[in-house]
C-alpha cells in the first residue's frame, strides 16, 4: 500500500510542478522563448538596421571544445559576441552535429528559433545547409570550408574559410629554420632534412595546407623533402599517433600535421622529434618538441558576418582572409626549441605576406614532375582546371572560391 | 554489520517471481521512471545549477515544442521502432541478433546504390518499390549468413552477427570512396539533391507520411505474424526449448534460417527508411547505434511489437529533449547522453524488479 501512496504522491508532485512552471513560463523567460510552437518563422526576422539587441545567432559544430578545430570556432564566436555586445542567450550553439539529416534538423531548428544567421563548421554540413537556405529565405546561412555557395545561386548562402595557407607557410619557415639549425649542428646532413606530415584526407584543403608548409620550409632550407601520410579521418588520435611514428621510422626529422588531435605531437614528443601543430598551441602536450602551430582566428569572419546582418548589408558569397585581417596566425614560438633568430625571420615573412610582396604559391618556387605550373596548364588537360587560378606568376589560392583549391602534389613531396 | 556477516542468512534475498499482476508491473515501471527523473534532476542541478523543472520543460520543448521538432521525434521514433520490430522474431527465438547495425547499413548502402544508379531511369514510385525490395534483400542476406552457420554448425550467433557489423562498416567505407562527391572529401553528400529521386514522397501533405505507413504496416504484420501464425508459434517453441521443438516435429534448422531472414529483411528495410526517408545520404554513421538501442526497446516491450511503439517514442522523446537542454544551457551534448543513460538504467532496472522480488530479512529491523 505504501508504495502506491508514494507513487501517487510523486506523480501528484510532478504534475503540480509542471503546471506551476507552465504558468511561470508565460512570464517570457529568455531561455524558454524559442518554444513558440506556432508562427514559426514570423517573429524577429525583420531586424531594424543597426540594432544588435534583437539579433540571434545560431551555430552547429561537428565536435566540441575538446577538439582543436571546433574549439577555434567556439573561440571565434566568443570574440564576435564580445565585440558586438551580444548576450549569451542571443547565441545558440549546438555541438556534435553529424554530417547527416541531423545537420538539417539542427539548422532548421535554429532558423525556427528565430536565428537571423546560422553558421555550420563542417564540410559535410553544406548540402543540408543549402537545403535549409532554400526554405528559409529570410535567414542568412554561412558554411565554413564549403564550396557551393556561389554556384548554388542562393543570395542567403555563403561560404567562408581563411587563408590558413599563409600561416602554414610561416610555420613552415619556422620548421625550415629548425632543420637548418640541426644541419649546422651536425645532427643531420642536408640530404637527411626530411619532414613527415600527418594529413587527414587526400583532399585539396589538406594538400594546399601541406604544400604551403613545405614551401615555407623550402624557402629557408632548399634541400628539404617531405613525406605525407593520411589517416582518412579528421580527428583520430590513435591513427595520427601511429602515422607520426611511421613517418619518424621512415626518417622524418620533423613532424607536422593537418589533423585535429594531439596524436601526432604526442608521438613526436616521445621520439624527441620537433613538431609543428595545427589549430591549437601544442606546447602543453609536447613542451620539449613543439615549435609552433598554424592557427586560425575565426573571430574576424564571425564578427563581419553578424555585423553585416545587423547593418543590413550583404555578406560576401565567398570570404577568405589571411594575415592582413588578422584571420590567421601562428601560436607563440617555443623559444627553447626553435632555432635562434626564428622570431625575427617570422616577423619579416609575416610583413612580406601582409604587404603582398610575398606570394605563398609563387610558381617560380616549385615544379611538378619537373615542369612549372604554367607549362602544365598549357600542355596537360588534367591541369587545365587550374587556369583560372594561375596568373601573375602565382597560384591565386582561395580567391576564386573561399575553400582551398590547390590540389597538386609538387616535387619534393611524396604521398603515401 | 560485522554481526550480520556472522549470520548465515543474507540481509536480502533475491528470488524469481512466479507471476506479477499487470497493475503491479506498471507500478514498478512508473516508479522507475519517477526515480530516474529525480536522479536526472539531481545530476542537472549539480552540473548547471538550474531549476530541474525548467530543465524538464526544456526536454518537452525540445522534443515536441515546435512542429518540426515534433516531426523529427516521430521520424526518429519510427526508425527505432522498425528496427526493434525487426529484432523481435530473432530474439523471441533466443537468437541473439546483435547485428542489426550491419543489416541496417547493408540495406542503406543498397538503397543509396539504387538512388544513384536508377535515379534517372525509372519513375519515383517504381524506384521506391525497387528500393524496398532491394534493401530488404540486402538485410536478409546479412541475416541469413549467421543463421545458416548457427543452424548447421551451431556457431555463436552473438559474436557472428556482431562481427558482421564491422564487415558492413567496411563495405560502406568502400562504397563512400566509390561514390564520394566531391572526390577526396570522404562524404557522399545528399544524393539526388536536385531531383529528389528515390526520396520518400509526401503523403497526405506529411513529409514523413510514407515513413509512418511503412513502419506501422510492418509493425502490425510482425505483430500478427508472431501472435497468430503457425510460424510465429514455432518461433516461440524453438525459443523455449529446441529439444521440445524437435520433439514436436518442428524443423529447428528451417525455423532458425527462416526467422533470421525475416529479422534481417526488416532491419534492411529500416536502412532504406533511414537513407531514403530521412538522411538521403550514406555514411558509416547511418545506423548510428540505433541497432543497439533497438535491443533495449525490444526487451523492454517484452517482444510485443505494439508496446514498442510506446517505448521507442519515449526513448526518442528523451533523446531529442536532452539535445535541446544541452544547447539551451550551453552544455556539451554528452550531458544529454548522461540523462538518457540514467533513464535507460532505471528502466532496465525496473524490469529486474518485475521479474524478481527482494525478500528483506525480518531480523534487520532489530539490528537497526
Amino acid at each position: 500500500m505504501k508504495k502506491v501512496v508514494t507513487l501517487l504522491l510523486v506523480l501528484a508532485m510532478t504534475v503540480g510542478l509542471f503546471t506551476g512552471c507552465g504558468s511561470s513560463n508565460k512570464g517570457g523567460n529568455a531561455d524558454n522563448t524559442p518554444a513558440a510552437p506556432s508562427g514559426t518563422e514570423t517573429d524577429s526576422e525583420a531586424i531594424p538596421e543597426g540594432s544588435a539587441a534583437d539579433i540571434k545567432v545560431g551555430i552547429i559544430y561537428i565536435g566540441d571544445e575538446n577538439e582543436g578545430y571546433t574549439a577555434a570556432h567556439m573561440e571565434g564566436i566568443k570574440v564576435m559576441a564580445t565585440s558586438l555586445g551580444l548576450s549569451s542567450d542571443q547565441v545558440i550553439e549546438k555541438t556534435h552535429i553529424g554530417e547527416d539529416e541531423s545537420a538539417y534538423d539542427a539548422i532548421v531548428d535554429l532558423a525556427e528559433q528565430g536565428c537571423n544567421i546560422v553558421f555550420a563548421n563542417s564540410f559535410g554540413h553544406e548540402d543540408y545547409m543549402i537545403q535549409a537556405a532554400q526554405e528559409f529565405t529570410d535567414v542568412q546561412f554561412a558554411h565554413a570550408t564549403g564550396f557551393q555557395a556561389a554556384s548554388s545561386g542562393l543570395p542567403n548562402m555563403h561560404n567562408y574559410f581563411t587563408a590558413v595557407y599563409e600561416s602554414r607557410y610561416v610555420s613552415g619557415v619556422v620548421a625550415g629554420l629548425k632543420l637548418n639549425d640541426m644541419i649546422t649542428k651536425g645532427e643531420i646532413t642536408a640530404e637527411e632534412a626530411k619532414m613527415g606530415y600527418v594529413g587527414a584526407y587526400p583532399y585539396a584543403e589538406v594538400v594546399s595546407g601541406f604544400t604551403a608548409f613545405y614551401l615555407g620550409a623550402k624557402s629557408v632550407c632548399p634541400s628539404v623533402t617531405m613525406e605525407v601520410q593520411y589517416t582518412n579521418s579528421w580527428a583520430d588520435m590513435t591513427a595520427e599517433n601511429e602515422v607520426a611514428k611511421q613517418l619518424i621510422a621512415n626518417g622524418a626529422k620533423l613532424i607536422s600535421q593537418h589533423a585535429d588531435t594531439t596524436g601526432a605531437p604526442t608521438a613526436a614528443e616521445d621520439a624527441k622529434v620537433p613538431v609543428v601543430g595545427y589549430n591549437v598551441d601544442m606546447t602543453l602536450v609536447a613542451p620539449n618538441t613543439a615549435l609552433t602551430s598554424a592557427t586560425i582566428n575565426w573571430g574576424p569572419y564571425y564578427t563581419y558576418a553578424v555585423k553585416s546582418v545587423i547593418d543590413g548589408t550583404a555578406i560576401a558569397a565567398d570570404w577568405s582572409k589571411g594575415y592582413v585581417d588578422g584571420a590567421v596566425a601562428i601560436s607563440p614560438i617555443n623559444e627553447s626549441v626553435a632555432a635562434e633568430g626564428t622570431a625575427d625571420k617570422v616577423a619579416e615573412v609575416e610583413a612580406a605576406l601582409k604587404a603582398g610582396t610575398l606570394k605563398v604559391f609563387d610558381t617560380s618556387t616549385f615544379t611538378v614532375n619537373g615542369s612549372t605550373l604554367e607549362e602544365l596548364i598549357a600542355s596537360n588537360a588534367d591541369y587545365e582546371k587550374y587556369s583560372a587560378n594561375v596568373s601573375d606568376g602565382y597560384f591565386h589560392e582561395s580567391e576564386v572560391i573561399s575553400s582551398p583549391a590547390f590540389g597538386i602534389i609538387i616535387d619534393g613531396i611524396t604521398e603515401k | 554489520m560485522s554481526k550480520d556477516a556472522v549470520n548465515k542468512e543474507l540481509f536480502v534475498r533475491v528470488s524469481k517471481r512466479d507471476s506479477i499482476s499487470q497493475k503491479k508491473a506498471w507500478g514498478i515501471r512508473f516508479a522507475g521512471i519517477a526515480l530516474s527523473l529525480i536522479v536526472c534532476a539531481l545530476v542537472i542541478v549539480a552540473i548547471v545549477n538550474e531549476n530541474p523543472i525548467r530543465v524538464y520543460m526544456g526536454i518537452i520543448n525540445g522534443a515536441i515544442g515546435a512542429k518540426r521538432r515534433f516531426w523529427v521525434t516521430i521520424r526518429e521514433a519510427l526508425t527505432l521502432l522498425i528496427i526493434a520490430v525487426g529484432l523481435t522474431p530473432a530474439f523471441k527465438m533466443k537468437f541473439w541478433n546483435i547485428g542489426a547495425e550491419g543489416q541496417i547499413l547493408m540495406g542503406g548502402t543498397v538503397t543509396a546504390a539504387m538512388m544513384i544508379y536508377f535515379g534517372d531511369v525509372m519513375p519515383n514510385w517504381l524506384l521506391l518499390i525497387v528500393i524496398f525490395i532491394a534493401s530488404s534483400l540486402a538485410g536478409l542476406l546479412w541475416g541469413l549468413l549467421p543463421a545458416v552457420f548457427k543452424a548447421y554448425y551451431n556457431t555463436n550467433e552473438t559474436l557472428f552477427t556482431l562481427m558482421l557489423n564491422y564487415v558492413a562498416m567496411q563495405i560502406v567505407t568502400f562504397c563512400i570512396v566509390f561514390w564520394e562527391n566531391p572526390t577526396g572529401s570522404n562524404t557522399v553528400g545528399i544524393i539526388n539533391g536536385a531531383t529528389a529521386k528515390g526520396w520518400f514522397s509526401k503523403i497526405f501533405g506529411l513529409q514523413y507520411g510514407l515513413n509512418i505507413i511503412v513502419v506501422l504496416a510492418v509493425t502490425l504484420i510482425v505483430f500478427l505474424y508472431m501472435k497468430h501464425s503457425k510460424q510465429g508459434y514455432e518461433i516461440a517453441v524453438v525459443g523455449e526449448s529446441q529439444n521440445t521443438a524437435r520433439y514436436a516435429g518442428i524443423n529447428v534448422k528451417k525455423v532458425i534460417i527462416r526467422t533470421m531472414m525475416i529479422s534481417g529483411a526488416v532491419c534492411g528495410l529500416a536502412g532504406s527508411i533511414i537513407v531514403s526517408g530521412a538522411s538521403h545520404t550514406i555514411s558509416t554513421s547511418t545506423a548510428g547505434g540505433r541497432g543497439f538501442t533497438a535491443i533495449i526497446v525490444a526487451w523492454m516491450s517484452k517482444f510485443n511489437p505494439l508496446a514498442m511503439i510506446g517505448v521507442s517514442l519515449f526513448l526518442v522523446f528523451m533523446q531529442q529533449g536532452s539535445i535541446q537542454i544541452a544547447s539551451q544551457y550551453g552544455l556539451n551534448t554528452n550531458a544529454s547522453d548522461i540523462i538518457t543513460g540514467i533513464l535507460i538504467f532505471f528502466l532496465i532496472g525496473s524490469e529486474f524488479f518485475i521479474s524478481y522480488k527482494l525478500d528483506f530479512r525480518k531480523k534487520s529491523k532489530e539490528v537497526k
